[in-house]
């Protein structure tokens, strides 16, 4: 039952940087519309639990996704739909577990932004913000205790994450093993309602990596370009053995936590800053500039979006909801020494 | 010859090591030091780049642990000792504990906490941890008490797919003694008879096994055949094997290190009362630790948590009704 992740090929560094650039905003926009969708399931009652928006990290997140290749490891978080997308998820199997089909990769066992494929290098977040940072670090050891060079892992977090204590000994434990950890930190202003004055008081997050010894580099999260740019140097510095990169990416949330949320504390001035632009709008006006796409390319992509998205919405929607008198409920892979019933078929 | 309980866990790691390559160690001072206990001693220089030195970092450690199970490793985690596990208490119930439930990908990693009292040792090393561990699902959670099974016990831990809190008692490590390493076993999640009687069965497992074998021995003067059970793993828990001996005797004393809120001896008296009430001659009783956080003086340390002569004095009481 093992899901294949379909990654970008050829390697990123062999792309020439214009077709990686049309590549990287045909994935913003698919990641932009599958969340209007899922906000209007949401509102129309069609999914259970919370639904946790990307809007103004699209070009931050396909950045990661895209500038990882086959065998790499990518543990995103929650605001990564345009990551996961590039890294090969498929909008299927996003679909299939924010709508908590059967089929999908978590079968209703866990929803919206917890899914992943770990045999595939794609890590399932849990809800603890800064506790995937130290898995990745353990594939990676797992893969140097194995011989194995030459992958590289990535994680996203925001800047609310880097107060954890997981944040702190994970970053120092990859720093002290050298390993090729690529950690992205989205300041998006804001963790929940908690604006980033209350959440650390140093001048800038990026100075941080200077006290771990790694690598840090800053970016505008609004500009797809540079994102691409500065993201793809610190995965090919990780992978080249320059130990752990530390990238801060500067932009705004431009949603609620969750669309549960209205989000009426973020502050107007910052949506009216160039910290409030829309990655998704700086570069369709980047791609005019540049003379790679007119409005009408753009808006041929979005149909096709549109078309992709509600063709996997309707398919999703005729699958099979779980069944509790099918599900075996059973916690452990060593069906015998479960308390809770066997699983069917055994070990 | 005679082995040690600690030289034991000492060897099943480098039985571990030697048989299968995924396996490696990771834990604070384990490497040339040899661990706090020297339960890796020498370990790091006959197996090269497996036992691995980590920052104090139990989060990390653990959460590291989960990383190198997903890329197909078998890690050994020490925990320096079993009260630091809380630190890293995130990344064995949330994450360990789920992964195989939510992904499909098992995670076979082993946790080593060095647990229970040991006089001296004060409130935060000599916590017995194993009741938090096993509330959880997805765990299995061993509780060695002889030296045979610290180390056929270790070895079975690092061949399952699951996660296991494997706890190892501090008290024993020096004193306790064979002759020889076991060439079998009982299988995980059977109870063993530690001793056959007729009058009174005491459920029990890890350093208390051994308190209670001897409480046995002095109440055989007064007339009494005590059954003494070594649970041995506490999840999963053998009820089966519990509730024959209870079918036999008719009387259930349940003796645990730990503190009496919740916790395994509150688990073997719900279920033999749920499920075997008929079997019962009295009421079922069970014997914890006080309610405090664990003392550091000697004086206070031995009343703190049961000994020979108040699990005696609970044995006379129940047989007495």
């Amino acid at each position: 039952m093992v899901q294949t992740v379909h990654r970008p090929e050829p390697a990123v560094e062999e792309i020439p940087f214009r077709e990686l650039y049309l590549k990287a905003f045909q994935g913003m926009l698919l990641a932009r519309i599958l969340d209007d969708k899922l906000a209007s399931l949401y509102r129309s009652g069609k999914i259970h639990g919370g639904v946790f928006l990307s809007r103004g990290q699209e070009a931050l997140s396909v950045a990661v996704g895209l500038s990882l290749r086959q065998g790499d490891v990518f543990a995103p978080l929650i605001r990564d739909t345009a990551g996961r997308l590039a890294f090969g998820e498929t909008v299927l199997e996003a679909l299939q577990t924010s709508l908590g089909s059967a089929l999908g990769p978590m079968r209703g066992r866990d929803g919206n932004v917890h899914r992943g494929n770990p045999r595939a290098g794609y890590l399932a977040m849990i809800s603890h913000l800064g506790a995937m940072i130290s898995v990745v670090n353990g594939v990676l050891l797992g893969r140097r205790l194995k011989g194995l060079s030459g992958s590289v892992g990535a994680t996203c977090i925001g800047e609310g994450a880097t107060s954890t204590g997981a944040f702190h000994e994970a970053l120092n434990q990859a720093a002290v093993e050298k390993l090729p950890l690529v950690l992205v930190v989205a300041n998006n202003q804001y963790a929940y309602s908690t604006p980033a004055s209350e959440q650390f008081a140093c001048r800038a997050l990026v100075d941080r990596a200077l006290g771990y010894g790694v690598t840090g580099s800053e970016v505008d999260g609004t500009d797809l370009d540079a994102c691409l740019k500065t993201i793809g140097e610190a995965v090919a510095r990780a992978r080249k053995g320059g130990g752990p990169q530390l990238v801060v990416a500067n932009l705004l949330r431009l949603c609620g936590h969750g669309e549960h949320d209205d989000a009426g504390y973020i502050d107007p001035k910052l949506k009216a800053s160039p910290l409030g632009r829309d990655c998704v709008k700086v570069s369709v006006d980047y791609l005019s500039k540049q003379g790679w796409a007119d409005a009408a390319a753009v808006a041929a992509w979005r149909a096709e979006a549109v078309h992709q998205i509600d063709e996997a919405v309707a398919q999703v929607q005729r699958e099979p909801a779980p069944d509790p008198f099918g599900e075996e409920w059973c916690a452990m892979s060593t069906s015998h020494l479960s308390e809770g019933g066997e699983r069917k078929g055994g070990e | 010859m005679s082995i040690t309980y600690l030289e034991a866990i000492r060897e099943a790691q480098a039985k571990a090591l030697a048989d299968d390559p995924r396996v490696f160690i990771y834990g604070q001072d384990v490497g040339a030091f040899g661990g706090a206990f020297k339960a890796t001693k020498n370990l790091a220089k006959e197996f090269p780049g497996r036992v691995l030195d980590a920052p104090i970092s139990e989060d990390a450690i653990l959460g590291s642990a989960v990383g190198a199970a997903i890329e197909g490793m078998r890690p050994i985690i020490e925990m320096q000792f079993a009260d630091f596990s809380t630190v890293g208490f995130n990344q064995i119930v949330n994450q360990a504990a789920t992964l195989f439930w939510r992904t499909r990908v098992p995670c076979p990693i082993v946790v080593r906490l060095p647990g229970g009292g040991t006089s001296g040792s004060g409130p935060f090393h000599s916590q017995s941890m194993e009741a938090i561990y096993a509330h959880y699902p997805g765990l299995v959670v061993m509780t060695p008490a002889t030296v045979e099974d610290a180390y056929s016990m270790l070895i079975e831990a690092v061949a399952i797919d699951d996660p296991v809190i494997f706890c190892e008692h501090k008290f024993l490590y020096y004193h306790l003694k064979a002759e020889a390493l076991p060439t079998e076993a009982l299988p995980v999640g059977k109870a063993r008879i530690a001793r056959v009687g007729r009058d009174m069965t005491i459920v029990t497992y890890s350093a208390m096994v051994h308190e209670c074998l001897a409480v046995a021995d002095e109440l055989k003067a007064e007339g009494y055949e005590i059954e003494v059970v070594d649970l041995r793993s506490i999840k999963p828990l053998d009820t089966d094997t519990v509730m024959a001996s209870v079918a036999r005797t008719g009387r259930l004393l349940c003796v645990g290190e730990s503190w009496p809120w919740g916790g395994v001896t509150a688990e073997v008296v719900a279920r033999v009362a749920s499920e075997g009430f008929g079997l019962l001659d009295a009421p079922p009783q069970r014997l914890n630790a006080k309610d405090t956080p664990v003392p550091y003086h000697p004086n206070l340390w031995a009343a703190h948590r049961p000994t020979a002569r108040s699990i005696a004095a609970a044995a006379r009481r129940l047989l007495q009704q």
